[in-house]
């Protein structure tokens, strides 16, 4: 749903083109001669007006094609994410190691070392012993904790303080307490709290966090809140914003509430930046810390339910999606949208993988991504059974297909390799197709370990609550930009809320230019509290208070100094700067074949593509969708008689990468196409979180990732790449190291020193932030309570 | 550096018309069903592409909305500005923008005003200002 004005959408029509034809001939209009001829004020101001409009309506353009590049990329990137899980999945089913070393690899990488239920951690006998060091002068937390605590927590973070791994612990130890008694589905009333307050995704961006507490009061008994899920990854404050929101949960348990967002999950956040920044400001204790917070986050209420009217939950709903069921599924045994499964078991798992292998109909219950008969297959299974026609949601990950069949042969076809070999070494009979279906529920859950495993049908119930997006059109369908989840429209809105006698559904999980978006005739809300998402100047936040009525006022605020002193014009231009620049990155990643689509169209070899087929090529190879013909001014510079002379093109874009080290271009593209599947699979190589991985696991790795995302890359080559960083020679990788020596690592983490015990760094910024209220809203500003201060934190 | 041709209007040209405008209305057009909403808060209505692209390609093709040239800008600001001074103070340039012409919006004046007024003076020096956006245009 986009608000244009009928005006608007005339000048943009033109304007947009402007620059096309006749820059020649300027010959004015009736509207000029007239004025020119008769001085009519009138008539001047309509032609300034006019003028302006259309060039607002330039910068509206403009400012979609940006948000376009933003968004086309992020989704993308997480399409990565889905491919490198099945990736996983597909090794986990498949893959039998053929040496000791690469079973023990395997077993590291993908056995989950979950701890029993209810053992040593709940005591925190562990966090007891961390010794606080008396130079520490971070804040200090005692049990049970005091609003006065959680109030001096916030000001300890605005100033920049760490709180010391001890307290961490702590805190999660409480915290996990308290949510294990929660519901499923948290039931909320304002007749306790005269108004409720709900915020969207913070994603680490604690100046949001802190601009909403100054804006709209700190919690209290009377200030309910809800905050609606991804508290955490991509900003570089996540540590922060959990201690602060687990302080209040604790402080005010009957009034601030929590849920469960897609990134609240160990396995989303090896790839989205909240795993290295925990191992980055608690190098010692940070692994603690992580496997705690992996259960507390299992422990998050999926949904918020105020006055059994207003539903709060993460993502979306389905045309499935049951409450009642998701009411009473114990929660907890969703670990990770994306989980691998435990394998403690090695021979039952050898025969499920054999039976795996078949692409039974029957599908185990939760493998890494559940499949049931219902829904298509991965692309990577074989599969004997038909995929759905549309209509049902499928609401399982299941990736963009890129030519199933041919990609699956060739996995297949070099693992199987190695899969008979072992078995034969091993002296296993040979395969046999479509034998021995051990498949069954009952089995699985024999196979269960301390924890049975869900359902698939409670899987994807949750999955669909985290993952979903609403659409306009009627229906549901699966949600393969995300591959998670499904499109949800208003028909399954209105059956939804009619279904539960409801009246309003309260959603986030997607960055909204103004921080928030109506839709479905107004029943759903999406709400993001991430202001800047992108860039600075990309968006707004905005969080929404619910009154006795429930009835929905906004507000926005952009948490940034600089930003109020631009103007949109300067806003918008430096937005499209960052988006340009990411996305010329992107070009560059795919030179290769970018270059082949281009010889294609130049079958005559002239060297030269007209604009349409520079269009055309690259949108083949990128497939983003992006509106390549409006971007073109801003990518491609010069021209030769209206041609592109596309080899110095490419060249000049791999001008901007190239680094000091004299690594062939083709691999640094490579690299950076790779770049977050490279992270995350380190990460998840480095499974103890050391920091390192030996050169043998990474090249292991990356070998099967290779062939199975098809990538064109020569062992030598990586070896070659890992021996000119400069890695001891005991042949282990140290991760920063090397990501940081291709500048694939972005400074996203805070600077300074890390280690366990915190500095405190007094930072006295003065802020001017803005908070601007929409005319639906009945914007009342409060003073800030005294405990705080009147400055604002200030971010660079 | 025109890539399309005269205005005759030849097959290509209004071929590489049709893709341009369907590019530029799938910007707008974010549940990808062909549609544009138009209205201010609430959609009241909508545009349908294929109405859109036959209008949009004649106006392309006749060159009905020219661009306001840079001088006849400058003009129009000098005809508000009678006494020559090069400037018009804020409450001047409101009152046209607001009275005059087909007024602006609060919302449009004060965007305007956040970048042309110059907060010392309290005044807009219109020609620096129409050769700031130009440049930033390009």
């Amino acid at each position: 749903m986009r608000i244009l004005r009928p005006r608007k959408l005339t000048e943009l029509r033109l304007h947009s083109w402007s620059g096309h034809f006749q820059a020649q001939n300027q010959t004015p209009d009736i509207l000029s001669i007239v004025m020119l001829v008769t001085q009519s004020s009138f008539k001047a101001a309509a032609l300034i007006q006019r003028w302006y409009r259309r060039y607002m309506a330039r910068l509206e353009m403009r400012r979609h094609c940006t948000w376009s590049i933003f968004q086309s990329i992020e989704y993308a990137g997480q399409q990565d994410q889905v491919k490198l899980h099945n990736f996983f999945s597909y090794l986990v089913d498949h893959f039998t190691p053929s040496s000791h070393n690469e079973k023990d690899f395997l077993t590291r990488m993908f056995t989950e070392q979950r701890s029993p239920q209810g053992s040593e951690m709940e005591n925190c006998g562990d966090c007891e012993s961390i010794e606080v060091p008396d130079s520490y002068t971070g804040p200090r937390l005692s049990f049970p904790l005091l609003p006065d605590h959680a109030t001096a927590l916030v000001e300890a973070f605005r100033q920049k303080q760490r709180l010391h791994a001890r307290y961490v612990l702590n805190l999660l130890h409480e915290a996990r307490k308290h949510l294990v008694q929660l519901p499923n589905i948290n039931r909320v009333s304002t007749c306790y709290s005269e108004e409720i307050t709900v915020c969207g995704d913070l994603h680490g961006q604690l100046d949001d966090l802190i601009f909403i507490f100054y804006k709209n009061g700190l919690p209290s008994p009377e200030r309910a809140y809800v905050f609606n899920g991804d508290f955490v990854d991509r900003g570089k404050d996540s540590v922060e914003i959990l201690m602060i929101l687990f302080a209040f949960m604790l402080v005010y348990p009957k009034e601030f509430h929590l849920n469960r967002g897609n990134h609240e999950d160990h396995m989303v956040n090896l790839r989205y930046g909240f795993t290295k920044e925990v191992m980055h400001k608690y190098k010692i204790h940070g692994k603690k810390i992580l496997k705690l917070l992996q259960d507390v986050f299992c422990w998050l209420p999926l949904a918020t339910l105020v006055d059994e009217k207003v539903l709060i939950l993460h993502g979306g709903v389905s045309d499935r999606t049951d409450l009642e069921l998701l009411a009473k599924l114990d929660r907890h045994k969703i670990v990770s949208t994306m989980r691998y499964k435990t394998r403690k078991n090695k021979k039952q798992a050898e025969e499920k993988g054999k039976a795996n292998q078949m692409g039974s109909a029957e599908r185990p219950s939760p493998w890494f991504l559940p499949q049931s008969r219902s829904l298509p297959s991965s692309p990577l299974r074989p599969s004997t059974h038909k995929a759905p026609r549309a209509g049902r949601s499928s609401s399982v990950p299941c990736g963009v297909p890129l030519d199933p069949k041919e990609l699956s042969r060739r996995v297949r076809r070099s693992v199987d390799l190695e899969l008979e070999r072992c078995r034969q070494q091993a002296g296993f009979p040979a395969i046999k197709e479509k034998e021995e279906h051990s498949t069954s529920e009952s089995d699985v859950d024999s196979d269960a370990e301390e924890q049975p495993e869900p359902t698939p049908e409670e899987w994807r119930q949750v999955v669909d609550i985290l993952w979903s997006d609403p659409m306009a059109q009627e229906g549901c369908r699966a949600n393969t930009v995300r591959g998670g989840g499904c499109y949800f429209g208003p028909n399954v809105t209105e059956r939804l809320l009619q279904k539960y006698n409801l009246q309003l559904l309260i959603r986030s999980h997607e960055c909204k230019p103004e921080g928030y978006e109506f839709c479905h005739g107004r029943k759903v809300l999406t709400i993001f509290s991430a202001s800047n998402y992108y860039e600075v100047g990309s968006n707004r936040g905005a969080y929404v208070k619910l009154g006795p009525d429930l009835t929905p006022h906004i507000m926005q605020f952009q948490a940034n100094k600089a930003t109020h002193t631009l103007t949109m014009r300067q806003r918008i231009s430096r937005v499209e700067e960052s988006a340009l620049r990411a996305l010329r990155e992107k070009l560059f990643a795919h030179s290769s074949d970018i270059l082949a689509e281009f010889k294609k169209r130049d079958k005559d070899e002239t060297g030269l593509i007209t604009l349409s087929d520079w269009a055309a090529a690259v949108e083949s190879v990128l497939h983003l969708g992006l509106p390549w013909r409006m971007l073109r001014p801003q990518l491609v510079s010069s021209l030769t008689d209206s041609k592109l002379a596309y080899k110095s093109w490419l060249e000049n874009l791999a001008k901007e990468k190239l680094s000091q080290q004299n690594i062939q271009s083709s691999l640094l593209e490579t690299l950076y196409r790779n770049r977050s599947n490279l992270e995350t699979i380190f990460r998840i190589i480095d499974s103890d979180h050391s920091g390192s991985i030996s050169l043998d696991e990474f090249r292991h790795t990356w070998k099967l990732f290779s062939s199975h995302m098809n990538i064109d890359i020569t062992d030598d080559c990586i070896c070659d790449l890992a021996r000119s960083i400069d890695f001891n020679k005991d042949g282990h990788i140290d991760i920063n190291e090397f990501l940081e020596a291709f500048r694939l690592v972005e400074q996203s983490c805070s600077g300074g020193d890390v280690s366990d015990c915190p500095q405190v760094t007094a930072s006295s910024n003065s802020v001017h932030t803005k908070a601007s209220s929409v005319p639906v809203t009945q914007g009342a500003s409060e003073a800030m309570p005294s405990s705080l201060l009147e400055c604002l934190p200030y971010s660079p | 550096m025109a890539d399309d041709r005269d205005r005759d209007g030849t097959e290509l040209a209004v071929a590489e018309f049709h893709r341009k405008i369907k590019e530029a209305f799938e910007v707008f057009d974010h549940e990808s069903n062909s549609t544009v909403d138009v209205e201010e808060e609430e959609p009241t209505g909508y545009i349908r592409f294929e109405k859109f692209l036959p209008v949009m390609t004649e106006v392309l093709l006749e060159r009905r909305y020219r661009p306001i040239p840079e001088d006849i800008l400058l003009r129009a600001f000098e005809v508000l500005d009678p006494a020559k001074r090069g400037f018009l103070t804020k409450d001047e340039l409101i009152k046209y923008m607001t009275e005059e012409g087909e007024p602006f919006s609060q919302e449009e004046m004060e965007e305007m005003l956040s970048a042309a007024i110059d907060p010392e003076s309290n005044s807009i020096n219109y020609k620096d200002y129409i050769t700031m956006m130009v440049i930033d245009e390009n």
